[in-house]
């Protein structure tokens, strides 16, 4: 594929849109020709990031918005989950494995900790009260070049 | 994208059988379903048979973990079988194959437990 390519995407804060925002992601990846583990790792990567916006940024306020920016440039992949809810008040704990702030919704605390490990790249910003927004990268390295 | 919780009983093993995907939208049928069989149930295990679970993610984990510790409360143990790839590696990333023993097969599963019991 030449040139860049994006898309941006804004959809209600409710749980049923979590498998449309990994389907779209996914198929916007399509162009790059990823192998089927690299499209698990970013379909799973899109649905904790887009599962925390909803659990966390909005405590399942479905009046909310969440945003997903995904970009082509080259061979690497990039994508934004923010949202404009509550924001994370101490991000190093949010990092943390096993942490949680909501142990009473079984939530593994392994949101963060999978988004790092299946990433090449990946940032947070966070305002208590003003959002977050995740920024992530990911080389794809197409099959076609691994063929030749 | 749905999922679908097929539950059978094998003797005093529960059979839990997840098609489709699961995460933060499909977690909540997967806790009650299991939650009504164990407490209502004669089970004592629960073997989780995933050949079908084509998607899973944290929630996944959460409520996994969740089920493990009611049945470890009452004494039971669980074990895993037969997950795709992408599924199994959330498991050994998350450290939950600490916990719950994984099988190639639902027989292997069935009989690590009848073993136990």
């Amino acid at each position: 594929m030449s040139g860049n390519n994006f898309m941006k995407l804004s959809f209600a804060a409710r749980s049923e849109n979590e498998a449309f925002a990994r389907v779209a992601v996914a198929a916007f990846l399509a162009q790059l020709d990823p192998t089927l583990e690299q499209i698990d790792e970013i379909k799973t990567v899109v649905s904790e990031a887009v599962t925390n916006a909803i659990i966390h940024g909005y405590d399942g306020r479905p009046d909310g918005i969440v945003t997903l920016e995904a970009a082509i440039e080259g061979d690497t992949f990039s994508l934004i989950v923010s949202d404009e809810g509550n924001g994370i008040e101490d991000l190093e704990l949010a990092r943390q494995p096993l942490f949680t702030s909501r142990p009473e919704l079984e939530r593994s605390g392994m949101g963060f900790t999978i988004m790092e490990n299946f990433m090449d790249a990946f940032e947070a910003e966070s305002v208590p009260g003003g959002g977050t927004r995740l920024r992530m990268k990911k080389r794809i390295e197409s099959k076609k070049a691994l063929f030749n | 994208m749905s999922l679908q919780v097929e539950l059978e009983q094998h003797r005093n093993v529960l059979i839990v059988r997840l098609k489709g995907e699961l995460d933060h939208h499909t977690a909540d049928v997967v806790r009650f379903k299991m939650e009504d069989a164990i407490l209502r149930g004669r089970c004592e295990h629960v073997v989780l048979s995933l050949k079908d679970l084509a998607f899973m993610d944290s929630s996944g984990l959460g409520v996994i973990l969740g089920r493990y510790k009611l049945l470890k409360s009452r004494g039971g143990k669980m074990v895993v079988c037969d997950t795709q790839p992408s599924v199994k590696r959330l498991f050994e990333l998350s450290g939950l194959f600490k916990l719950l023993s994984y099988h190639e097969s639902e027989s292997s599963a069935l009989a690590s437990l009848e073993v136990v019991s």
